[in-house]
């Protein structure tokens, strides 16, 4: 696993897409901190990193459009299958050079409400609470890129699908507010849902039958809960997007509040997309 | 070293490799031959580990590639047939990196790297970046990486394919040499190539085994060994009667060549086809007719594949 994470760190700063990233991530920062902090001088920090967090929709697909894209493309993926590495290797030591890359900003971001401390009253908890929010949201969007990634030889085809994906993500909760809330709302998308998550099991494992009857099967049990009981699908479609948004969750601690709850949900988040990382890299094997 | 057992791959309907049985236990470069689409690359694939198998197993010194695929795949080498290389990387980062995810550290790395860019001879390019090597050259940083961490087994997939006559040459030289200490498993549809550098052949067709020895036995095992052409002034009828009559010519063949002159096509029933080109020089002689050419032509390898790969039959 070394070998694989000190070779996807070195090559990202190869191809820029590192530098870039923290690029990004330090202006973005750097522009709110300016306005927040030393025009407005308002002393929460916090409040930066909430603007900020809008940047992910843009450099979490830059910095993992490449990841595994590329390697299909280079037709490198073949090495890696016969090098004795296994593929969970391979997508934890792809995965912890990302965090490492990422960490390298947000070491520098860290620094700023000390600082900020040194000209007024900076409540530190809160801004190292939302500071390490902040480094969990970007985890499990990185995660989510890196799945994206598995899934194409297209590193323009990832970054596209993986902005669109993120800036759902991101208005989602102000999205459900024009979702239906009724029993009929709900069950459409609990169908939609379940041909999706039928669709994604035959792009990873490539077995229609499986995919298809998944599909089915849930789609039949929506619709069997629609007809036995409305009531509890009423206003489920409004209550799954925000439930799913990872943002809405990092900005409880930008509020003060260190939700163990949203830290256990990212790492949730994180292992889920790793493992359908670790199953798109066996599909190939196995098609 | 190497044993495959009832291999099976099969895509949908179609079955790439049908109970494909063999083993390798000694050193040299093994050839493995096949027309395209027979199964080469994805028997190859199946044996590295970078493809599943439908059934069947693949062991590689007695490890499982499925179910001990860290120990076998120590043991394996592999050059695909689009070698995967790192572009952006010099040889020297590319290696480095291979040998690190074979578990090669500090100084055995170092050692290690040396001793494959000098027996692949590119200390030269080194330094240089690979998209700007030459294909030959890039064909031998894949050979290179393949030869870390000293594996036993080397699978090296078309390794001459789309390079110039000079380089065939050189990566040929290179084989044969690995092969003196290595198991060396290559792949090709080029026969002269196979016949020059294997101790041993392995041919298969629509997926399935059909010849496995020396390409010696494989000749000796072709149902015709050969044949001789002869060109005689003599009249058509003549020149049969004359052949027809020694014991060891099996089928004569004769057509008229303008007045007083024929052609005749003449099969062997044992193996001296010398000794039957020497009876049929006697023969002419002996009757007073001139002979314009006598011609012995033996059984190629090219044969053997054709009839073994047309005929599909079982080894």
């Amino acid at each position: 696993m070394k070998a694989i994470f000190t070779h996807e760190l070195r090559s990202s700063f190869r191809s820029l897409s590192a530098w870039v990233f923290a690029s990004f991530l330090l202006c973005f920062v750097g522009i709110g901190a300016m306005m927040y902090n030393i025009q407005a001088a308002v002393s929460n920090f916090e409040y930066v990193l909430s603007l900020s967090c809008l940047a992910f929709v843009v450099i979490a697909p830059i910095l993992t459009m490449r990841v595994l894209a590329e390697e299909r493309r280079q037709r490198t993926d073949q090495l890696l299958y016969a090098l004795p590495v296994s593929t969970t290797e391979v997508i934890l030591g792809k995965y912890a050079a990302l965090l490492v890359l990422y960490l390298v900003p947000l070491a520098i971001i860290a620094v700023y409400p000390l600082i900020f401390a040194r000209f007024g009253e900076v409540y530190l908890p809160t801004s190292y609470g939302s500071l390490f929010a902040f480094f969990l949201l970007g985890a499990a969007l990185l995660a989510v890129g890196v799945f994206i990634s598995s899934l194409t030889d297209n590193q323009g085809l990832a970054a596209g699908i993986g902005i669109a994906v993120i800036l759902f993500n991101y208005y989602s909760v102000s999205l459900s507010e024009y979702m239906s809330s009724s029993a009929l709302g709900s069950v459409i998308a609990l169908v939609a849902i379940s041909c999706a998550v039928g669709l994604l099991l035959k792009l990873l494992t490539g077995n229609g039958t499986l995919g298809y009857w998944t599909g089915f099967g849930l789609s039949a049990a929506s619709i069997a809960l629609y007809n036995l009981d409305r009531e509890a699908l009423e206003g489920l479609l409004p209550e799954i997007m925000g439930t799913l948004s990872l943002f809405e969750r990092f900005y409880v601690f930008v509020n003060g509040v260190f939700d163990l709850k949203a830290v256990v949900f990212y790492l949730s988040v994180i292992a889920f997309f790793l493992f359908l990382s670790v199953q798109s890299l066996e599909k190939r094997r196995y098609n | 070293m190497l044993q495959v057992e009832h291999l099976t791959r099969r895509y949908g309907p179609v079955t790439a490799v049908d109970d494909l049985s063999f083993e390798i236990s000694e050193v040299g470069v093994y050839g493995f031959l096949g027309p395209n689409g027979a199964g080469k690359s994805t028997t190859m694939n199946i044996m590295t580990g970078c493809l599943s198998a439908t059934a069947g197993t693949v062991k590689i010194s007695g490890y499982d590639i499925y179910d001990q695929p860290r120990e076998a795949k120590r043991r394996i080498g592999y050059l695909p047939e689009q070698p995967s290389l790192y572009l952006g990387e010099t040889p020297e980062e590319y290696l480095r990196f291979v040998g690190e995810a074979k578990g090669l550290r500090g100084e055995t790395l170092r050692q290690q790297m040396e001793a494959v860019i000098e027996e692949t001879g590119i200390g030269e390019m080194r330094s240089r970046r690979i998209d700007a090597l030459s294909k030959g050259y890039r064909q031998r940083v894949g050979i290179a990486q393949a030869l870390l961490g000293q594996p036993e087994l080397v699978i090296l997939d078309e390794p001459t394919v789309g390079l110039d006559p000079l380089q065939i040459l050189d990566i040929r030289a290179l084989i044969a040499a690995l092969g003196k200490t290595r198991t060396v498993f290559i792949s090709s549809h080029i026969l002269s190539e196979v016949q020059t550098m294997c101790s041993k052949i392995l041919i298969i067709a629509r997926g399935k085994l059909v010849a496995f020895d020396t390409p010696e036995r494989l000749e000796e095992q072709l149902s015709s060994p050969g044949e001789i052409t002869v060109a005689a002034d003599t009249g058509a009828d003549a020149a049969r009667a004359l052949v027809a009559e020694l014991p060891g010519a099996a089928s004569v063949t004769v057509s008229e060549e303008g007045a007083g002159s024929c052609r005749l096509t003449v099969t062997a029933g044992g193996d001296d086809l010398y000794a039957l080109s020497r009876e049929i020089f006697r023969a002419f002689a002996a009757s007073g007719s001139t002979l314009s050419e006598l011609r012995v032509k033996k059984a190629t390898l090219e044969d053997i594949f054709l009839e073994l790969t047309e005929g599909g039959e079982s080894a």
